[in-house]
């Protein structure tokens, strides 16, 4: 089968259609999820459907794509997503996060500030944030429609009674516009803060679950806390051992069998050019080639 | 605030109940039932298993749409009334008590998160009040403290009933629905409820329709009393009267039923 034998960016125009109306509709309501008929892709549900039908509908030719895997540019998912549209579009692809126009990505927000521009698709595991709590799809559609949201308070709750402090670190649940509770995918509540007021187009696709949701440029994304145990976006206690930045949500990388550790930007990307600029961390000024 | 007063404070009814009928296809499951329910008042509902005592309860509380009637709470149409209207005045102002505790309790989150669920969902946001408020309802269905962070799986029956009731009262309703409160639970568990709920409906002042086949139930806790047979009220009055001095066939039946211990 020659690459030809694809339309460009492998979805037919009538799916891109269907994909672009449920986009638009979850532009218009900002954290509302919206359904679509999510089609199968050749590739497994859990390793970004969702956000590869919406990055699909999302491209034209003259798209610079980058695709990035908590964080990091070269590991498997990013590597064959990035390959996938290459092929199947021949759009040109980047791992720079300020060339690129659609950035796909699994559970990080760039560090680069976005530019408006600029469309961050996310993958979406399971879009529903008060799924584990309540169990019944009609009941949590009900529980949007009327907006009871006690229900993600208990969850906080719960967790401060258990651990003495909101132990949810990733997947935190945002209050969207004043209105609907939405599951940010599973970015680390470091990355919670950069949702709100972003100047780019935020997309998220769930494929298996078959829900996209969106959040327009410029919109207010509040996570949800308690008076007396205030958001707090949280990171390891270092500064990169590469790159020296102190403001970078880290990696822990244990090194060897004797438990060193060291700590690492996620960004891949941000990383590189943090150490082009002239940065350097612990380990990179010691020995650079162990590093690599 | 004693009864009394609380009658003397406000001389219209509560709920307004008017020719409140359901039926499942051709089957009646309530029909024609009229009362009213004054502030501090509890009524009683006895009848034997399918009178339509539950369907009644159910339509009362909004769980279901009547075919027919009219329910009015503080003069507002219930059944006229938005569902998001409805949602929350089941959250704030009415508490419903179901028979079985474990369909209705969350199960995976703690004793003091199922108590502040209520507090959460009306827009409480600070912690400490919220686990102050619970551990202070616990104490009043004589609940541990210490127990506040345990799941209701590891409480018995008795204790995931009182639960419950905590659960449902802790926003302070003035409307309480009780469908069988005791019931699945043994005659002393039973007892200590009974003299905790007579407790909380005298202290807080709260209306109570409470549904029920035990008489005892009734006899202890109700003021008034309504008959069901076949879904048609067929006899109310006084609880003492109803049940000391039964007119219709049915209750008279009904009242020599009880075993005499």
């Amino acid at each position: 089968m020659t690459d030809q034998s694809y339309n460009f960016a492998y979805l037919d125009e009538q799916t891109k259609r269907m994909i672009r109306r449920a986009i638009l509709k979850g532009i218009a309501v900002p954290g509302y999820q919206v359904p679509f008929a999510s089609r199968e892709m050749p590739m497994p549900y859990g390793w970004g459907t969702g956000g590869v039908q919406v990055t699909a509908a999302c491209l034209v030719p003259e798209d610079r794509l980058k695709v990035i895997d908590q964080g990091a540019d070269d590991t498997t998912n990013a590597v064959s997503i990035r390959k996938f549209f290459a092929r199947t579009a021949g759009v040109a692809t980047t791992e720079r996060t300020d060339e690129a126009t659609v950035i796909q990505t699994r559970h990080r927000i760039p560090e680069t500030p976005l530019t408006p521009d600029q469309i961050l698709v996310y993958q979406v595991p399971i879009p529903e944030p008060l799924r584990f709590l309540e169990p019944r799809e009609s009941e949590t559609r009900k529980m949007h429609e009327l907006e009871e949201y006690g229900l993600m308070h208990v969850k906080l709750y719960e967790d401060i009674a258990r651990h003495g402090q909101i132990a949810t670190s990733y997947a935190y649940p945002v209050r969207v516009e004043g209105r609907y509770v939405m599951d940010p995918s599973p970015i680390p509540k470091f990355d919670n803060p950069k949702l709100s007021g972003c100047p780019a187009i935020q997309l998220f696709g769930a494929g298996r679950e078959q829900r996209i949701y969106a959040l327009p440029p410029w919109t207010e994304v509040v996570s949800l806390d308690f008076d007396d145990h205030p958001f707090e976006a949280s990171k390891a206690a270092h500064d990169c051992d590469l790159c020296g930045a102190g403001h970078s949500y880290l990696d822990e990388v244990i090194t060897d069998d004797q438990g060193t550790r060291m700590f690492v930007c996620s960004d891949t990307d941000f990383c590189a050019g943090r150490r082009e600029a002239g940065h350097q961390g612990r380990l990179w000024a010691s020995q650079p080639e162990a590093a690599e | 605030m004693t009864v009394m007063e609380n009658i003397s404070a406000l001389n219209t009814p509560l709920l307004q109940v008017d020719g409140l009928t359901k039926r499942y296809g051709a089957r009646i499951g309530c029909a024609d039932v009229s009362f009213d329910l004054w502030p501090g008042e509890v009524l009683g509902i006895v009848g034997e298993s399918g009178s339509g005592k539950s369907t009644l309860l159910s339509c009362l509380a909004g769980h279901q749409t009547p075919d027919l009637g009219r329910v009015r709470y503080e003069d507002r149409d219930v059944l006229a009334m938005a569902e998001t209207e409805r949602r929350r005045l089941s959250r704030t102002d009415w508490a419903y008590v179901h028979q079985n505790p474990r369909d209705w309790l969350r199960m995976g989150v703690s004793a003091g998160g199922n108590v502040g669920e209520r507090l959460m969902a009306i827009g409480g946001r600070h912690y400490g009040q919220i686990r102050e408020t619970a551990t202070d309802w616990l104490g009043r269905v004589e609940i541990a403290s210490d127990r506040i962070d345990d799941r209701p799986s590891a409480f018995s029956g008795g204790m995931q009933q009182r639960l419950q009731i905590a659960r449902n009262l802790v926003t302070s309703p003035r409307l309480v629905f009780m469908d069988e409160p005791t019931g699945g639970l043994d005659v002393s568990v039973q007892a200590r409820l009974l003299d905790l709920l007579r407790g909380l409906v005298r202290d807080l002042g709260l209306s109570v329709i409470i549904v029920t086949h035990d008489l005892a139930v009734v006899r202890l806790l109700a003021h008034r009393l309504m008959v069901m047979k076949s879904g048609r009220v067929v006899e109310q009055g006084l609880t003492d009267q109803v049940l000391d001095d039964p007119q219709h066939a049915y209750t008279q039946l009904l009242v020599s039923s009880v075993l005499q211990v």
